[in-house]
Protein backbone atom coordinates (compact mmCIF):
# COMPACT_ATOMS: atom_id res chain seq x y z
CA UNK A 1 0.00 0.00 0.00
CA UNK A 2 1.01 3.57 0.17
CA UNK A 3 3.38 2.70 3.54
CA UNK A 4 6.86 2.62 2.68
CA UNK A 5 7.52 1.88 6.38
CA UNK A 6 10.06 -1.15 6.30
CA UNK A 7 9.08 -4.77 8.71
CA UNK A 8 10.38 -4.30 11.76
CA UNK A 9 10.39 -7.72 13.95
CA UNK A 10 10.56 -6.77 17.80
CA UNK A 11 13.40 -8.24 20.02
CA UNK A 12 13.26 -11.27 21.91
CA UNK A 13 12.36 -8.81 24.99
CA UNK A 14 10.51 -6.64 23.26
CA UNK A 15 7.92 -9.35 22.16
CA UNK A 16 7.47 -11.35 25.63
CA UNK A 17 6.80 -7.53 26.58
CA UNK A 18 3.82 -7.43 24.47
CA UNK A 19 2.77 -11.18 24.89
CA UNK A 20 2.41 -10.21 28.46
CA UNK A 21 0.93 -6.99 28.01
CA UNK A 22 -1.58 -8.99 26.06
CA UNK A 23 -2.61 -11.82 28.02
CA UNK A 24 -3.00 -9.31 30.87
CA UNK A 25 -5.55 -7.42 28.53
CA UNK A 26 -7.50 -10.59 28.14
CA UNK A 27 -7.78 -10.97 31.42
CA UNK A 28 -9.28 -8.17 31.71
CA UNK A 29 -11.40 -9.18 29.13
CA UNK A 30 -12.57 -11.96 30.64
CA UNK A 31 -13.46 -10.81 34.26
CA UNK A 32 -15.98 -8.02 31.77
CA UNK A 33 -17.19 -10.97 30.94
CA UNK A 34 -17.81 -12.37 34.33
CA UNK A 35 -19.33 -8.97 35.07
CA UNK A 36 -21.93 -8.68 32.23
CA UNK A 37 -22.85 -12.18 33.04
CA UNK A 38 -23.76 -11.14 36.69
CA UNK A 39 -25.55 -8.25 35.82
CA UNK A 40 -27.83 -10.22 33.42
CA UNK A 41 -28.13 -12.75 36.07
CA UNK A 42 -29.44 -9.90 38.76
CA UNK A 43 -31.67 -8.35 35.62
CA UNK A 44 -33.21 -11.90 34.98
CA UNK A 45 -33.53 -13.13 38.66
CA UNK A 46 -35.18 -9.29 39.85
CA UNK A 47 -37.99 -9.77 37.22
CA UNK A 48 -38.47 -13.41 38.42
CA UNK A 49 -38.41 -12.22 42.05
CA UNK A 50 -41.59 -10.38 40.90
CA UNK A 51 -40.94 -6.75 42.19
CA UNK A 52 -43.13 -3.70 41.81
CA UNK A 53 -42.84 -2.25 37.81
CA UNK A 54 -41.82 0.97 38.89
CA UNK A 55 -38.96 0.10 40.92
CA UNK A 56 -37.77 -2.73 38.93
CA UNK A 57 -37.66 -1.15 35.28
CA UNK A 58 -35.18 2.05 36.11
CA UNK A 59 -33.24 -0.85 37.92
CA UNK A 60 -33.30 -3.14 34.28
CA UNK A 61 -32.43 -0.16 32.08
CA UNK A 62 -29.68 0.95 34.26
CA UNK A 63 -27.96 -2.50 34.74
CA UNK A 64 -28.35 -2.54 29.91
CA UNK A 65 -26.74 0.64 30.34
CA UNK A 66 -24.13 -0.49 32.24
CA UNK A 67 -23.70 -3.94 29.93
CA UNK A 68 -23.62 -2.00 26.75
CA UNK A 69 -21.14 0.83 27.60
CA UNK A 70 -19.05 -2.53 29.17
CA UNK A 71 -19.50 -4.49 25.67
CA UNK A 72 -18.55 -1.01 23.64
CA UNK A 73 -15.44 -0.04 25.38
CA UNK A 74 -13.91 -3.26 26.04
CA UNK A 75 -15.07 -5.96 23.74
CA UNK A 76 -15.22 -3.14 20.96
CA UNK A 77 -11.99 -2.07 22.51
CA UNK A 78 -13.52 1.61 22.66
CA UNK A 79 -12.00 2.79 25.59
CA UNK A 80 -8.34 2.71 23.23
CA UNK A 81 -6.99 5.07 21.76
CA UNK A 82 -7.54 5.91 18.27
CA UNK A 83 -11.09 5.53 18.82
CA UNK A 84 -12.54 9.24 18.77
CA UNK A 85 -13.81 9.18 15.52
CA UNK A 86 -15.75 5.56 16.37
CA UNK A 87 -16.91 7.46 19.57
CA UNK A 88 -18.06 10.44 17.03
CA UNK A 89 -20.10 8.22 14.77
CA UNK A 90 -21.52 6.25 17.43
CA UNK A 91 -22.90 9.08 19.62
CA UNK A 92 -24.33 10.70 16.79
CA UNK A 93 -25.92 7.67 15.68
CA UNK A 94 -27.38 7.65 19.01
CA UNK A 95 -27.98 11.04 19.46
CA UNK A 96 -30.18 10.53 16.50
CA UNK A 97 -31.90 7.14 17.13
CA UNK A 98 -32.91 8.55 20.45
CA UNK A 99 -35.05 12.18 18.96
CA UNK A 100 -36.43 9.27 16.37
CA UNK A 101 -37.90 7.51 19.59
CA UNK A 102 -39.08 10.65 21.61
CA UNK A 103 -40.67 11.71 18.63
CA UNK A 104 -42.72 8.38 17.48
CA UNK A 105 -43.32 7.69 21.49
CA UNK A 106 -45.16 11.60 21.38
CA UNK A 107 -47.20 11.15 18.80
CA UNK A 108 -48.35 7.92 19.27
CA UNK A 109 -48.86 8.20 22.93
CA UNK A 110 -50.24 11.42 22.86
CA UNK A 111 -53.09 11.43 20.33
CA UNK B 1 4.35 -3.20 4.25
CA UNK B 2 2.26 -4.57 1.47
CA UNK B 3 -0.53 -7.42 1.49
CA UNK B 4 1.88 -10.19 0.63
CA UNK B 5 4.49 -9.07 2.98
CA UNK B 6 4.46 -12.58 5.63
CA UNK B 7 5.02 -11.93 9.00
CA UNK B 8 5.79 -13.74 12.01
CA UNK B 9 4.62 -13.18 15.51
CA UNK B 10 7.83 -11.14 16.17
CA UNK B 11 6.81 -8.96 13.36
CA UNK B 12 3.25 -8.76 13.11
CA UNK B 13 1.88 -4.87 14.38
CA UNK B 14 0.81 -4.60 17.63
CA UNK B 15 -2.77 -3.20 16.11
CA UNK B 16 -2.63 -5.35 12.30
CA UNK B 17 -5.89 -4.21 11.61
CA UNK B 18 -4.50 -0.45 11.15
CA UNK B 19 -1.64 -0.37 9.12
CA UNK B 20 -2.36 -0.21 5.79
CA UNK B 21 -4.84 2.69 4.42
CA UNK B 22 -7.54 0.31 3.56
CA UNK B 23 -7.41 -0.88 7.28
CA UNK B 24 -7.86 2.13 8.91
CA UNK B 25 -10.45 3.27 5.87
CA UNK B 26 -12.64 -0.22 6.56
CA UNK B 27 -12.31 0.45 10.47
CA UNK B 28 -13.76 3.95 10.53
CA UNK B 29 -16.08 3.19 7.48
CA UNK B 30 -17.34 0.40 9.22
CA UNK B 31 -18.13 2.50 13.10
CA UNK B 32 -20.05 4.60 10.24
CA UNK B 33 -21.79 1.83 9.51
CA UNK B 34 -22.59 0.76 13.02
CA UNK B 35 -23.76 4.33 13.51
CA UNK B 36 -26.68 3.82 10.88
CA UNK B 37 -27.24 0.66 12.49
CA UNK B 38 -27.29 2.25 15.71
CA UNK B 39 -30.68 4.60 14.28
CA UNK B 40 -31.87 1.18 12.33
CA UNK B 41 -32.46 -0.30 15.39
CA UNK B 42 -33.67 2.74 17.57
CA UNK B 43 -36.26 3.41 14.67
CA UNK B 44 -37.76 -0.26 15.36
CA UNK B 45 -37.79 -0.06 19.36
CA UNK B 46 -39.79 3.45 19.30
CA UNK B 47 -42.03 1.46 16.83
CA UNK B 48 -41.42 -1.66 19.16
CA UNK B 49 -42.44 0.51 22.23
CA UNK B 50 -45.26 2.54 20.64
CA UNK B 51 -47.40 -0.68 19.38
CA UNK B 52 -46.56 -2.50 22.14
CA UNK B 53 -50.38 -4.72 22.91
CA UNK B 54 -51.57 -2.81 20.71
CA UNK B 55 -54.03 -4.90 18.70
CA UNK B 56 -57.70 -5.78 17.73
CA UNK B 57 -60.07 -5.32 20.81
CA UNK B 58 -60.10 -8.69 22.41
CA UNK B 59 -56.31 -9.57 21.33
CA UNK B 60 -55.51 -12.62 23.65
CA UNK B 61 -51.92 -12.08 23.10
CA UNK B 62 -49.74 -9.62 25.58
CA UNK B 63 -46.29 -9.59 26.38
CA UNK B 64 -47.34 -11.32 29.64
CA UNK B 65 -49.19 -14.45 28.48
CA UNK B 66 -46.57 -14.64 25.22
CA UNK B 67 -43.07 -14.41 26.76
CA UNK B 68 -41.00 -17.40 28.75
CA UNK B 69 -37.79 -16.04 30.04
CA UNK B 70 -36.30 -19.39 30.68
CA UNK B 71 -35.76 -19.46 26.57
CA UNK B 72 -34.73 -16.08 26.46
CA UNK B 73 -32.14 -16.44 29.49
CA UNK B 74 -30.47 -19.39 27.40
CA UNK B 75 -30.72 -16.96 24.36
CA UNK B 76 -28.95 -14.65 26.37
CA UNK B 77 -26.23 -16.81 27.92
CA UNK B 78 -25.38 -18.50 24.38
CA UNK B 79 -25.26 -14.79 22.38
CA UNK B 80 -23.32 -13.18 25.63
CA UNK B 81 -20.75 -16.21 25.54
CA UNK B 82 -20.04 -15.99 21.62
CA UNK B 83 -19.31 -12.62 22.28
CA UNK B 84 -16.64 -13.32 24.42
CA UNK B 85 -15.26 -16.50 22.03
CA UNK B 86 -14.74 -13.62 19.59
CA UNK B 87 -12.45 -11.61 21.81
CA UNK B 88 -10.37 -14.74 22.16
CA UNK B 89 -10.39 -15.06 18.43
CA UNK B 90 -8.93 -11.35 17.90
CA UNK B 91 -6.61 -11.96 21.22
CA UNK B 92 -5.19 -14.55 18.88
CA UNK B 93 -5.04 -12.77 15.91
CA UNK B 94 -3.24 -9.92 17.61
CA UNK B 95 -0.55 -12.94 19.06
CA UNK B 96 -0.39 -14.14 15.35
CA UNK B 97 -1.97 -17.47 15.92
CA UNK B 98 -4.12 -18.59 12.83
CA UNK B 99 -5.01 -21.52 14.22
CA UNK B 100 -6.24 -19.93 17.47
CA UNK B 101 -7.95 -17.79 16.07
CA UNK B 102 -9.63 -19.92 13.74
CA UNK B 103 -10.99 -22.69 16.44
CA UNK B 104 -12.57 -19.63 18.44
CA UNK B 105 -14.36 -18.34 15.18
CA UNK B 106 -15.45 -21.51 14.87
CA UNK B 107 -16.63 -21.46 18.32
CA UNK B 108 -18.47 -18.48 18.29
CA UNK B 109 -20.35 -19.49 14.52
CA UNK B 110 -21.62 -22.61 16.88
CA UNK B 111 -22.79 -20.42 19.30
CA UNK B 112 -24.11 -18.10 17.15
CA UNK B 113 -26.49 -21.00 15.16
CA UNK B 114 -27.68 -22.10 18.39
CA UNK B 115 -28.94 -18.89 19.13
CA UNK B 116 -30.38 -18.70 16.05
CA UNK B 117 -32.29 -22.12 15.87
CA UNK B 118 -33.73 -20.94 19.36
CA UNK B 119 -35.15 -17.77 17.93
CA UNK B 120 -36.39 -20.12 15.21
CA UNK B 121 -38.20 -22.12 17.51
CA UNK B 122 -39.26 -19.64 19.64
CA UNK B 123 -41.02 -17.55 15.97
CA UNK B 124 -42.36 -20.60 15.13
CA UNK B 125 -44.05 -21.21 18.80
CA UNK B 126 -45.40 -18.01 18.35
CA UNK B 127 -47.01 -18.44 15.28
CA UNK B 128 -48.31 -22.15 15.93
CA UNK B 129 -50.75 -20.35 18.61
CA UNK B 130 -52.15 -17.64 16.25
CA UNK B 131 -49.51 -14.77 17.03
CA UNK B 132 -48.53 -13.91 13.33
CA UNK B 133 -46.66 -11.75 12.00
CA UNK B 134 -49.92 -10.00 10.35
CA UNK B 135 -52.09 -10.83 13.44
CA UNK B 136 -51.86 -6.99 15.04
CA UNK B 137 -50.01 -4.16 14.86
CA UNK B 138 -47.84 -5.60 18.20
CA UNK B 139 -47.05 -8.68 16.47
CA UNK B 140 -45.32 -7.00 13.35
CA UNK B 141 -43.51 -4.65 15.81
CA UNK B 142 -42.07 -7.52 17.80
CA UNK B 143 -41.47 -9.77 14.81
CA UNK B 144 -39.61 -7.19 12.80
CA UNK B 145 -37.37 -5.42 15.76
CA UNK B 146 -36.35 -8.99 16.96
CA UNK B 147 -36.56 -10.65 13.06
CA UNK B 148 -34.52 -7.73 12.28
CA UNK B 149 -31.87 -8.65 15.29
CA UNK B 150 -31.96 -12.44 13.97
CA UNK B 151 -31.26 -11.33 10.39
CA UNK B 152 -28.38 -9.65 11.69
CA UNK B 153 -27.46 -12.94 13.43
CA UNK B 154 -27.51 -14.54 10.36
CA UNK B 155 -25.73 -12.66 7.96
CA UNK B 156 -23.14 -12.33 11.12
CA UNK B 157 -23.18 -15.90 10.96
CA UNK B 158 -22.75 -16.76 6.51
CA UNK B 159 -19.47 -13.26 6.99
CA UNK B 160 -17.49 -15.14 9.42
CA UNK B 161 -17.98 -18.60 7.99
CA UNK B 162 -17.09 -16.92 4.34
CA UNK B 163 -14.03 -15.56 5.83
CA UNK B 164 -12.71 -18.82 7.63
CA UNK B 165 -13.32 -20.23 3.96
CA UNK B 166 -12.10 -18.27 1.84
CA UNK B 167 -8.46 -17.52 4.47
CA UNK B 168 -8.40 -21.12 5.21
CA UNK B 169 -4.78 -21.71 4.42
CA UNK B 170 -3.97 -18.14 3.35
CA UNK B 171 -2.57 -17.06 7.37
CA UNK B 172 -2.89 -13.90 8.18
CA UNK B 173 -1.65 -10.93 6.03
CA UNK B 174 -2.61 -6.97 6.79
CA UNK B 175 -4.61 -7.82 3.70
CA UNK B 176 -7.51 -10.06 6.10
CA UNK B 177 -6.56 -8.76 9.15
CA UNK B 178 -8.96 -5.69 9.13
CA UNK B 179 -11.53 -8.60 8.10
CA UNK B 180 -11.47 -10.37 10.75
CA UNK B 181 -11.56 -7.43 12.75
CA UNK B 182 -14.18 -5.97 11.23
CA UNK B 183 -16.30 -9.08 11.52
CA UNK B 184 -15.76 -9.35 15.38
CA UNK B 185 -16.86 -6.10 15.56
CA UNK B 186 -19.88 -6.55 14.13
CA UNK B 187 -20.65 -9.70 16.25
CA UNK B 188 -20.14 -7.48 19.24
CA UNK B 189 -22.51 -5.09 17.94
CA UNK B 190 -25.01 -7.69 17.26
CA UNK B 191 -25.11 -8.22 21.36
CA UNK B 192 -25.05 -4.88 22.31
CA UNK B 193 -28.81 -5.13 20.55
CA UNK B 194 -29.65 -7.87 22.07
CA UNK B 195 -29.10 -6.36 25.28
CA UNK B 196 -31.91 -3.55 24.80
CA UNK B 197 -33.93 -7.03 23.49
CA UNK B 198 -34.11 -8.84 26.01
CA UNK B 199 -34.31 -5.84 28.37
CA UNK B 200 -36.62 -3.80 27.05
CA UNK B 201 -38.83 -6.30 25.02
CA UNK B 202 -38.38 -9.63 27.25
CA UNK B 203 -37.99 -8.24 30.96
CA UNK B 204 -39.60 -5.18 30.60
CA UNK B 205 -43.02 -6.97 29.00
CA UNK B 206 -42.85 -9.63 31.64
CA UNK B 207 -42.83 -6.67 34.22
CA UNK B 208 -45.88 -4.84 32.61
Amino acid sequence: MSHDAHVYSKSQTEYEYTRRVRREAMRGQVTTFAIMIFLTLIAFSAVAAGFSEYFIVPILLLLAAIQVVLQLYYFMHMSEKNHGMAAFFLYSGAILGFTLFLTFLTIVWWN
Amino acid sequence: MDFNTKYTPQSWPDHPEQVTLEGKNKFLGFWLFLAGETVLFSSLFATYLALKNKGPSGMEFSTQTLFELPLVFVMTMILLTSSLTSVYAMYHMKNHNFKGMQTWLAITVILGIAFLCLEIYEFNHYVHLGFTYGQSAFSTAFFTLVGTHGLHVAIGLGWIILLLIRNAKRGFSLYNAPKYYTASLYWHFIDVVWVFIFTVVYLMGVVG
